[in-house]
């Protein structure tokens, strides 16, 4: 009886984390059909990559803002800015890449700062410091570019956009022989990685994931790695971007889960008060997350700015939704507190994968709009619904909780915690 | 007079998993003002819910007969038509409306869909007259104290025709004057033939107003207790609440006083918006090495604003005096000083300020103390496991791993992961700020058993509480405080609730 309603319970508070997942194959495979196979050609998968890549950058910094309770409109405008700043000085004072990349980087910190002060230490909630943020460095685009565009730019800055690692084989190959080493010793790396987590929790006693599941799940992941490896493999290898993005994704998902800067990060969101009874700073925290989503934010637009060879007062516009809904759709709660880069990287691919193949079927940006609107209110939606549905709806389920009323889930341990609420016996 | 208004019969309400309520019956004379008494956790405020609608007919088991009529209630509408308001712990006005517009919030004056504005003022202060409340209708509800709302609360309740009025703790938040206040027109209500039924723990109210007492225990009904019988005690109420005598409510403990910890010189702390009040004025204190020291003071006296300016000025502004630890100054200006220093702070309000309720209990535990887990800014997870494991046995925390999400857990257990928390971050001096509140009687011995364990081991120990027997039972020595004064230190041979009650009540001279 209890084996079986834990591993009930287990399913049920993995329903999300699975759900997503399940939704980006099912997405994959519908326009797969849809376009008769042209989505997982070798060349779309590696323009997928490549197209998404200052997105996923970008959700990266917004998820983290997100955790900790805030918000970031403004990235879209300082990834343009950034573009533009990039533009005057690599064409117009010939500054060598090498110079321009980590300046640009330092100006993106900057404009983090910037809003970071107003946020943490002004104490104007981020929504209208970032609003704000979005109109001032928009026209601060537009002054730095006096309203045109900037180009060429130099092919070393053009690789971070649409380059590729070296072929190690002189062109002889069918396959990138150096993408195959790179995805399946990553591949092995991931297998050794799970096993040993998967030891220590059960040293500990903590395991609740059952056999069968683990190694369905990661069987099913390294396959996916293989899979995306051969189809890069079989194009022109590993674009550079997948590269930083990997290292991005590997550094802050151990940051958020290991870091105390991470642990910080999410006791903010999850109650301020009490990480601030508990001795975290939580100006410094909040004030570092928005110079942390500068430095990526001016990196997509480094990114933007390579991939399209040119600088455009327009670059960079509508970002901030699109990463934003990364976020969401990964499983960041409005509230705060809950959410994963993982998530909203998944999130993100959502969306590319219905960009990119609503577009090779041929779909106006009007419809585009429309039905990512209508994903990012199912996906959303899923949470509530699961959240209602009370019992093990698990810690995903509680994105909302302040903006519902009182769920069942909150109402039925009465017996218990629900009358805690009453003062003590006189 | 004899005439039932209300009649519960045979309730069973059951949640997954547990029985709340379980053949409830309660009968409510016409006219009368009805105590229900019960633990926390007993299932007064369910069987309230059951009554007033919010639990809606289909979802229980039993009948309830309102003036003879059976009730089938789907909402808290159905039920306030027939005339049963329930007046909730937590008032329900919004801050910024005006008095008149709360008190006809969801039933608004209005002709055409137009709010008849003249109408609203006047019949509002009408009813004000009525509950002896002088203010003015307009006045925004938060220009106001917690007092004057509960009794805006009562006019609210009065504007719908009440004839059955449910207060669920209604004193809960109010001092003393309030209360009477409070009760008084309790009583002056029942003149007028509204019948009453109060949900309270404080047996000295009950014992004021109350012509009948239904005593609830576990999910059932105990008894019902009339006064025209003679049968409402203190001894009988607490018997039939606890189950058991009141003497073994507290653990036994040699104390072991050592050398002095703590001392607080000349401390005075201001009103955080209204500068020229002194919430707590010229306090002296001190605390020393196995010793438990006890705060009384009725609300607003200045116990929780003292602990919190002195943990890292979480409360306050122009904050003064000087701050010992082993007879050297120390500086606690923030959280993080104050930790550092060996001092702890276990707030009153732990859903709020004590715990993350979206996270697991290993992770708030480690929470205050993270770095000590760290290196090179990275939390050796394995450690904390070992260490949350630790507390979770130490503690006895009923959870089924630490990976359990707090705010899912019973408040006796919450309470212990805050504990934990701060006894992991190692302070010399611990200040817990009513820690037995919203626990039940079971786990309330268990906090009293690790207080006991932390003075033993020698901790220092400050325990704010509002329940003097609680004090009474645990401390060594016990300070109190009137309006921000510290206007007695009585050693716990000489305390007692009079004493004490006396200096709480104290003016400055």
């Amino acid at each position: 009886m209890s084996a079986l309603r834990e591993s009930l319970g287990f399913l049920t508070s993995r329903l999300r984390q699975v759900g997503i997942f399940v939704a980006l194959i099912l997405i994959v495979l519908l326009f797969q059909g849809l376009t008769g196979g042209i989505l997982l050609e070798p060349q779309n998968v590696t323009n997928l990559v490549v197209q998404n890549s200052y997105i996923l950058i970008l959700a990266i910094g917004m998820v983290m803002v997100i955790i900790a309770g805030h918000i970031d409109l403004s990235v879209g405008s300082v990834a343009g800015f950034i573009g533009a700043v990039a533009g005057v000085m690599i064409v117009h004072w010939g500054w060598p890449w090498w110079a321009a990349i980590p300046a640009c980087l330092l100006v993106g910190a900057l404009v983090g700062a910037w809003q970071g002060y107003w946020i943490a230490y002004v104490g104007i909630p981020a929504f209208i410091v970032t609003l704000a943020g979005m109109l001032i460095f928009r026209g601060l685009t537009l002054i730095t570019l006096k309203n045109q565009q900037i180009t060429p730019f130099p092919a070393e800055l053009r690789a971070l956009g649409g380059g590729f690692l070296p072929d190690i084989s002189g062109g002889t190959s069918v396959l990138e022989w150096l993408t195959v080493i790179l995805g399946v010793g990553a591949t092995i790396a991931l297998l050794i990685q799970a096993f040993k987590e998967r030891r220590v929790r059960r040293k500990f006693d903590l395991e609740s994931e059952p056999m069968v599941w683990f190694v369905i799940k990661t069987t099913f992941t390294a396959l996916l790695m293989l899979i995306i490896t051969f189809l890069l493999a079989s194009y022109r290898g590993t674009p550079i971007v997948l590269v930083v993005l990997a290292v991005l994704v590997i550094g802050y998902t151990a940051l958020m889960n290991n870091s105390v800067f991470g642990r910080h990060t999410y006791a903010i969101g999850g109650n301020l008060h009490a990480a601030e009874l508990s001795g975290i700073k939580t100006k410094a925290v909040t004030f570092r997350l928005f110079v942390n989503m500068g430095v990526l934010a001016a990196l997509a637009g480094l990114v933007f700015t390579a991939r399209l060879n040119s600088a455009q007062p327009a670059g960079g516009t509508g970002f901030e939704l699109d990463s934003i809904a990364a976020a969401f759709i990964g499983g960041a709660a409005v509230t705060g507190g809950i959410g994963t880069v993982a998530g909203a990287m998944i999130g993100g691919l959502i969306m590319g994968v219905l960009n990119n193949g609503m577009s090779i079927l041929g779909l106006g940006t009007d419809y585009q709009q429309l039905i990512k609107g209508l994903v990012l209110l199912v996906a959303v939606g899923f949470d509530i619904f699961n959240k209602n549905r009370g019992g093990g709806g698990g810690e995903m389920g509680k994105r909302f909780k302040l903006k519902t009323s009182p769920s069942p889930a909150q109402e039925q341990p009465a017996p218990a915690a629900g009358e805690a609420v009453e003062a003590g016996i006189k | 007079m004899n005439t039932p208004i209300l009649q519960m019969r045979g309730i069973t309400k059951t949640f997954p998993g547990v029985k709340a309520l379980q053949d409830v019956t309660l009968d409510v004379n016409r006219g009368e003002v009805h105590a229900i008494c019960g633990e926390n956790g007993a299932g007064k405020s369910t069987l309230m819910k059951v009554l007033s609608g919010v639990y809606a007919h289909n979802t229980f088991d039993g009948e309830i007969l309102f003036e003879n009529e059976p009730c089938n209630f789907s909402s808290i509408s159905d039920s306030e038509k027939r005339g049963i308001v329930i007046i909730h712990q937590e008032l329900a006005l919004s801050p910024y409306l005006s008095i008149a517009e709360n008190i006809y919030l969801g039933n608004e004056q209005a002709t055409n869909g137009w709010v008849d504005w003249r109408k609203t003022n006047l019949e509002a202060a009408r009813l004000l007259a009525r509950v002896g409340l002088d203010e003015n209708p307009v006045t925004p509800v938060q220009h106001i104290s917690v007092g004057k709302q509960q009794l805006v609360e009562i006019a609210k309740a009065l504007s719908k025709e009440v004839k059955l009025l449910i207060l669920d703790e209604p004193t809960a938040a109010l001092n003393d004057e309030d209360s009477g206040h409070l009760l008084d027109l309790i009583l002056h209500l029942k003149g007028q033939g509204v019948t009453s039924i109060i949900i309270s723990h404080k047996l000295n109210e009950i014992r004021k107003v109350a012509d009948a007492v239904t005593i609830i225990r576990d999910g059932k009904t105990i008894e019902t207790l009339r006064l025209d019988e003679g049968q409402i005690t203190q001894e009988r109420i607490i018997r039939g609440m606890v189950g058991r005598d009141l003497e073994s409510l507290y653990p036994d403990r040699e104390p072991n006083i050592g050398e002095e910890v703590l001392r607080i010189e000349d401390w005075s702390v201001r009103h955080p918006q209204d500068h020229s009040r002194m919430v707590v004025n010229n306090a002296n204190l001190h605390v020393r090495k196995g010793e438990v020291v006890g705060l009384a003071g009725l609300m607003g006296a200045g116990r929780t604003e003292l602990a919190m300016s002195v943990f890292g000025r979480t409360y306050g502004t122009a904050t003064s005096g000087k701050v010992y630890k082993y007879g050297e100054e120390i500086n606690t200006a923030t959280v993080s000083d104050a930790i550092r220093h060996g001092i702890a702070y276990a707030t009153e309000d732990r859903k709020h300020y004590g715990l993350n309720l979206i996270e697991d209990i290993k992770r708030n535990i480690s929470l205050a103390a993270l770095r000590k887990l760290a290196k090179h800014g990275f939390v050796d997870k394995n450690q904390e496991t070992v260490v949350a494991n630790g507390y979770r046995r130490s503690m006895n925390i009923k959870a089924p791993s630490v990976a359990a999400i707090t705010g899912k857990l019973s408040g006796g257990n919450q309470q212990k992961v805050v504990l934990s928390k701060w006894m992991f971050s190692d302070p010399d001096v611990l200040i817990l700020d009513e820690p037995t509140r919203g626990i039940d009687v079971g786990a309330k011995y268990e906090i009293y058993t690790i207080i006991a364990k932390l003075a033993a081991e020698g901790k220092a120990v400050i325990v704010i509480s509002s329940e003097l027997p609680e004090l009474l039972g645990i401390c060594d020595r016990i300070y109190t405080l009137a309006a921000g004064h510290i206007t007695g230190e009585v050693p716990i041979a000489e305390a007692t609730q009079e004493t004490l009650m006396h200096y709480m009540t104290k003016e400055k001279e």
